[in-house]
């Protein structure tokens, strides 16, 4: 009963907010979705103790949804390890957003529509990680797409943000059709989708082959590789992420809670849900730790150079996760999870920071348009601190537990796949450190350069802002510490129970405890490294900037453009589409199809009934009079032929 | 009951509100007032009644239940009704449909309203009939005669164009229905008999089937409609008023894929083997080229006439899959198209009541002045997108996992249907209703009235049951759906066995 509550209020309350907004009012919506989703974060912590402390999973089955032939599936909440781990993210993390969003949204107009989607999107993010089978997964893994879609657009009067929901719908869609194609590949091969039937059954397909598009491909590869384009669209991965910085376009209690802590790692909990068929796959988990280590690489090039503060979080999210992947590539699967646990708590944090800001400068975003503010909003100043030591792997705060360890997995991995994702993640360490604090520089220190009228009103958010970021800081700051034990260190395996299946030959979790000691200085120095150019450009010398991107304006110029990729896809898919959409619209059924076949007799017949009658009624004797005909023949024939005795 | 012939009652129903709205006359108003009412009356009862079809339906059987028969031309022709899993549902889904269209029309038409009911009274009728039929003779009277109030639906209360589009649905859908009547005479003459049941356990030569099946499948297709038969369907939607639409989009064109279910695939089993690989391919064709299509149209109609082929392309895929899921997907997305798209081409109806036209670009920004509208619409399009938990994500799936099983090439051009899809949807429902409202005349449109909601909850409940609880819907579909696969498979060994006796 717990559970069910846990996943069902949020909906319950979105549809009370929604529905009657206008009744209830907006104090009214805010009190009914914080409370609802309040108390489910409080009994997911209950059931995270339970559950994953205490060790004991199970799986509640509410009702059959979809049941024909042997494609039977049910509408259930499975809870074990890995689902209360997710449970607390989602529901701590939406709770704080929530409350948030009462002191952010305050001169919105559409309060209770902006909580009902909030609520709704919780709603659904708490199908996707209680799934027990494939199809639920998918339910949810679209019900936040549509949450996401609906928020990203919720100041629906400006194009760029319609633009922007648009973008990140179809692009997950893309991703969507290849997890789509997983299920029905893992239906076939399985004849079923309940993931204790698949899972258990796994192993015996491993290296079996079927017939996928005309090729002999190996079966849990191929099965595998669809899933994880799927969680590529969902997790902003290289190729596929590129929805994720416009989705910045939303509110930024929005960023914060789907596009940073919640929705964007839907991909990495699916993968890892998944680990008992990709272990059986090397091939698939080379793949997944080459696209992770490359966006890992890749989001943090982008991040270096961008002046929108958000956007340099959102590159930031979408490298970390990048880390997550290449963590599941290596076979650390509990690592991901950690970091995608403690990322939750620092990246939330560092948004909703920046979302109080905003707040203070009047709805600015653009860093180059900030500066010194760290004496007017102090204690925004001092939870974006934190976030960022956090982030970069500061000792002993939650980032330096998760990140070294993925880091180090990596290394531990040894040569090939791992030794690339190890590099790119050192690289990407140093660049992660040198936007960071890049971010603070530029926000917090140097000489104001906003105008006198916004400085005049910065002022820091009221507490229903600042108690959030309070909680995030506390999560930011212990959640490595007091969790690594359970998460990673000695306990793991009974943490993790059944939830997390490593196969026989993955000696990662083991190894990588003892890298040698160059392996483990080197994250830290990247970020000191990091921290130090980035002083050095925008504390000490702040014309460096502006002379590098004058020497090297087409690096520049490559990297703030996001590597053209937004430039490429609408040249190599949306024009050509549009394109063929109206060629074949005129030239296909407009000439061909109609100027061969029905215009040219329907223009006689026009003709013909126009000089028969100018009535409309005349013409449908025509038509009875054909039909009237037809069946004049066929009795006639019946009689004629003898039928009539 | 068993002497209470429930589906007679069902079919010939909508006649008496016919007779009532021919009794009553009097004043232009007031004739019209009494002929809505009548017309509502009459839909509403015939729905309830149509329900106890479904309460004495048998999930169990796979064979036709409730079975009226009686002399009627002789030698071999007869009076024939029954349904079994696959006929049943579409009958409650054109009862259900049609108080709707009634609702849809009131403030809607004004000129001649009387002649209007009684067009959409004897169109219900004649779809009934359609499902009920059981002899081949009553099915092609209803069929065909079930154009005559389409047509003077679209040519009387239509656009400006009407009688062109008139003209080419008619031109169509009579070129195919001759080769089906010259088929079925050809079927009279080996079989003896007309009766579909009989019809269904016969044979026919391996060669013939070809023929006959072609012959049928012309027919079919244009009412489907499949590429590259669709063009008369845009025109047709965009020139219909909206419950013609409604009709249009919702039953007339499951006529197709229900007369491919009832006679393509049992009566011709080995035909429909032979011709699946082209079924399948001018499917996959038209939910790419429509959906690409759809993509750049300006008329908000003829954009949704156009996703309506693409997502038939689906149902004729799953159709052809002869599995499980492909057929009972098949059906209950047809079932799921017409609720969806109806109540798309409900949604326009409502703004081009409005502001009367029906062109993309003269909207934008309603969501400010019809927030009640904007959920509406959002709804349906979530639900034509194929969103899990609405009705449209349950049959596509199941099509889609039926068709993997046979083709994953087929599996995996009809899936890039579902990127496209949301792409027209969504830049439909962007340019419709998001944006600022800057046009002076918008600036006056109210939000959705009591009427209209009324249209709406039982569509938007209806396509959520669907979607969340689909049970109760594929259990009517279990049993008459094995019994088809079972005996497509007989006949498929049975051709096998022959083969190497032959040889």
């Amino acid at each position: 009963m717990m559970y069910v509550l846990i996943v069902f209020l949020p909906l319950i309350a979105s549809l009370i907010a929604g529905l009657g907004g206008r009744k209830i009012g907006d104090r009214g919506s805010q009190i009914v979705t914080t409370g609802a989703v309040a108390t489910s974060a409080i009994l997911s912590w209950v059931a995270f103790f339970q559950v994953a402390i205490g060790g004991n999973p199970l799986t509640i089955e509410l009702f059959t949804w979809i049941d024909s032939g042997s494609f039977d599936v049910s509408w259930s909440l499975r809870i074990d390890t890995l689902t209360a781990v997710m449970l607390v993210v989602v529901n701590t993390v939406s709770s704080l957003v929530h409350l948030y969003s009462i002191g952010y949204m305050s001169h919105d107009p559409h309060k209770p529509r902006f909580m009902a989607y909030l609520s709704l999107f919780t709603f659904a993010m708490l199908m996707l990680v209680t799934a027990d089978n494939f199809l639920q997964l998918y339910f949810g893994w679209e019900g936040v797409g549509l949450a996401s879609y609906l928020l990203i657009g919720f100041w629906y009067k400006k194009p760029s943000a319609n633009a922007a929901s648009m973008k990140a719908f179809v692009v997950n869609r893309v991703g969507d059709f290849g997890f789509a194609l997983g299920i029905m590949a893992i239906y076939l091969v399985f004849d079923s989708i309940s993931f204790d039937t698949v899972f258990a059954a796994a192993s015996s397909e491993a290296g079996n082959t079927f017939n996928f598009l005309g090729f002999e491909v190996d079966i849990l590869t191929t099965i595998c590789l669809l899933l994880f384009v799927g969680a590529m669209g969902k997790s902003a991965q290289l190729g596929l992420h590129t929805w994720l910085p416009d989705a910045m376009e939303g509110p930024t209690p929005v960023s914060a809670l789907i596009h940073a802590a919640t929705m964007v790692t839907a991909g990495v909990f699916m993968v890892a849900r998944c680990s008992p068929i990709f272990e059986f796959s090397p091939t698939a988990l080379a793949v997944v730790t080459v696209v992770g280590a490359s966006t890992a690489f890749f989001a943090a090039t982008i991040g270096l150079v961008q002046n929108d503060i958000k956007r340099v979080i959102a590159y930031s999210t979408c490298s970390q996760l990048g880390y997550m992947f290449f963590a599941i590539g290596v076979g650390a699967y509990p690592i991901a999870i950690f970091h995608l646990f403690t990322h939750a708590f620092f990246k939330a944090l560092l948004f909703l920071g920046s979302g109080s800001v905003i707040h203070a400068v009047s709805d600015e975003q653009d860093m180059r348009k900030m500066g010194g503010l760290w004496k007017h909003i102090k204690v925004t100043y001092i939870m974006m601190f934190i976030g960022t030591l956090a982030l970069t792997g500061f000792p002993f705060l939650s980032g330096f537990y998760s990140k070294d360890a993925i880091i180090e997995a990596a290394y531990a991995f040894g040569p090939g796949v791992g030794e690339y994702a190890f590099w790119c993640g050192v690289g990407a360490a140093v660049m992660t450190s040198f936007y960071s604090w890049r971010l603070v520089f530029m926000t917090f220190h140097g000489k104001p350069r906003a105008d006198k009228e916004v400085m005049s009103h910065v002022h820091e958010s009221p507490q229903v802002m600042l108690i959030p970021l309070y909680v995030l800081a506390i999560g930011a700051l212990g959640a490595g510490f007091v969790f690594a034990p359970y998460f990673i260190g000695e306990h793991y395996k009974e943490f993790w129970g059944t939830a997390i299946f490593l196969s026989e030959t993955n000696t990662v979790m083991e190894e990588f405890h003892h890298p040698p000691l160059w392996v483990i200085l080197l994250p830290l120095g990247a970020m000191l490294l990091g921290l130090l150019v980035s002083w050095n450009m925008y504390v000490r010398r702040t014309d460096i900037p502006v002379q590098l991107a004058k020497t090297h304006s087409a690096l520049y110029q490559f990297l703030l453009n996001k590597w053209y990729f937004d430039e490429l896809y609408d040249y190599v898919f949306v024009r050509p589409s549009k394109w063929l959409g109206k060629k074949l619209w005129a030239i296909g059924d407009t000439m061909i199809i109609d100027g061969l076949g029905p215009n040219g007799v329907a223009a006689r017949v026009v003709d013909l009934a126009k000089r028969a009658s100018m009535l409309q009624s005349g013409y449908v004797y025509h038509y009875a009079f054909a039909m009237l005909i037809g069946i004049a023949a066929f009795v006639s024939f019946f009689f004629l032929s003898g039928g009539g005795h | 009951m068993a002497d209470f012939n429930i589906l007679s009652w069902v079919t010939f129903l909508p006649l008496a509100g016919v007779v009532l709205i021919m009794l009553t006359g009097g004043k232009e108003e007031v004739a019209a007032r009494n002929a809505r009412a009548v017309a509502l009356l009459t839909t509403l009862v015939t729905f309830v009644l149509s329900l106890g079809i479904w309460y004495m339906f048998d999930n169990s059987q796979g064979g036709f239940q409730m079975v009226e028969k009686a002399e009627w031309l002789g030698g071999g022709i007869n009076y024939h009704m029954g349904v079994d899993g696959i006929s049943m549902l579409f009958i409650i889904l054109t009862t259900f449909l049609m108080p709707i269209c009634v609702l849809a029309s009131w403030d809607a038409i004004t000129t001649r309203v009387r002649e209007y009911m009684i067009a959409f009274l004897i169109m219900e009728t004649l779809m009934i009939g359609v499902f009920c039929a059981l002899d081949m003779v009553m099915f092609y009277l209803f069929f065909e005669a079930g154009l005559i109030p389409m047509f003077l639906i679209i040519g009387i209360w239509g656009g400006k164009n009407r009688v062109y589009a008139s003209y080419k649905f008619f031109l169509y859908t009579l070129l195919g229905s001759v080769l089906m009547l010259a088929a079925m005479i050809t079927m009279y003459v080996i079989a003896g008999t007309t009766d579909i049941p009989t019809l269904m356990a016969t044979n026919f030569d391996s060669n013939l089937q070809l023929w006959l099946w072609l012959a049928f499948f012309a027919s079919f297709a244009v009412k489907v409609p499949m590429w590259p038969v669709h063009t008369w369907l845009p025109d047709a939607h965009v020139q219909a008023p909206t419950a013609g639409s409604v009709i249009l989009a919702g039953v007339l064109l499951k006529m197709g894929g229900y007369g491919l279910l009832r006679f393509s695939i049992p009566m011709f089993p080995e035909a429909s083997e032979y011709f699946t690989p082209l079924v399948f391919f001018m499917s996959v064709v038209a939910i790419i080229y429509t959906s690409l299509v759809a993509l750049v149209q300006k008329d908000m109609k003829k954009l949704i006439a156009y996703s309506s082929v693409a997502h038939m392309g689906f149902i004729t895929i799953g159709v052809f899959t002869f599995t499980q899921q492909g057929l009972e997907g098949g059906i209950l997305q047809m079932i799921s198209h017409g609720i969806v798209s109806g109540a798309l081409f409900l949604c326009v109806g409502v703004v081009y009541d409005r502001l009367h036209t029906r062109e993309i670009a003269r909207y934008g920004g309603l969501v400010h002045r019809m927030p009640k509208y904007a959920l509406i619409f959002m709804f349906f399009t979530m639900a034509t997108i194929g969103l899990p938990g609405t009705s449209g994500f349950v049959g596509e799936f199941l099509i889609l996992v039926g068709a993997y099983q046979v083709s994953t090439v087929t599996a995996f051009f009809a899936t890039t249907g579902v990127i496209l899809g949301a792409a027209y949807s969504l830049w439909l429902y962007r340019r419709v209703v998001f944006g600022e409202l800057v046009k002076e005349d918008l600036k006056t449109m109210l939000d959705v009235n009591k009427r209209e909601i009324a249209i709406f909850v039982p569509l938007i409940a209806v396509a959520l049951w669907i979607g969340v609880y689909p049970d109760p819907f594929l259990d009517v579909m279990h049993a008459s759906v094995t019994n088809l696969m079972e005996q497509h498979q007989a006949s498929m060994e049975m051709v096998k066995s022959s083969l190497h006796a032959a040889k």
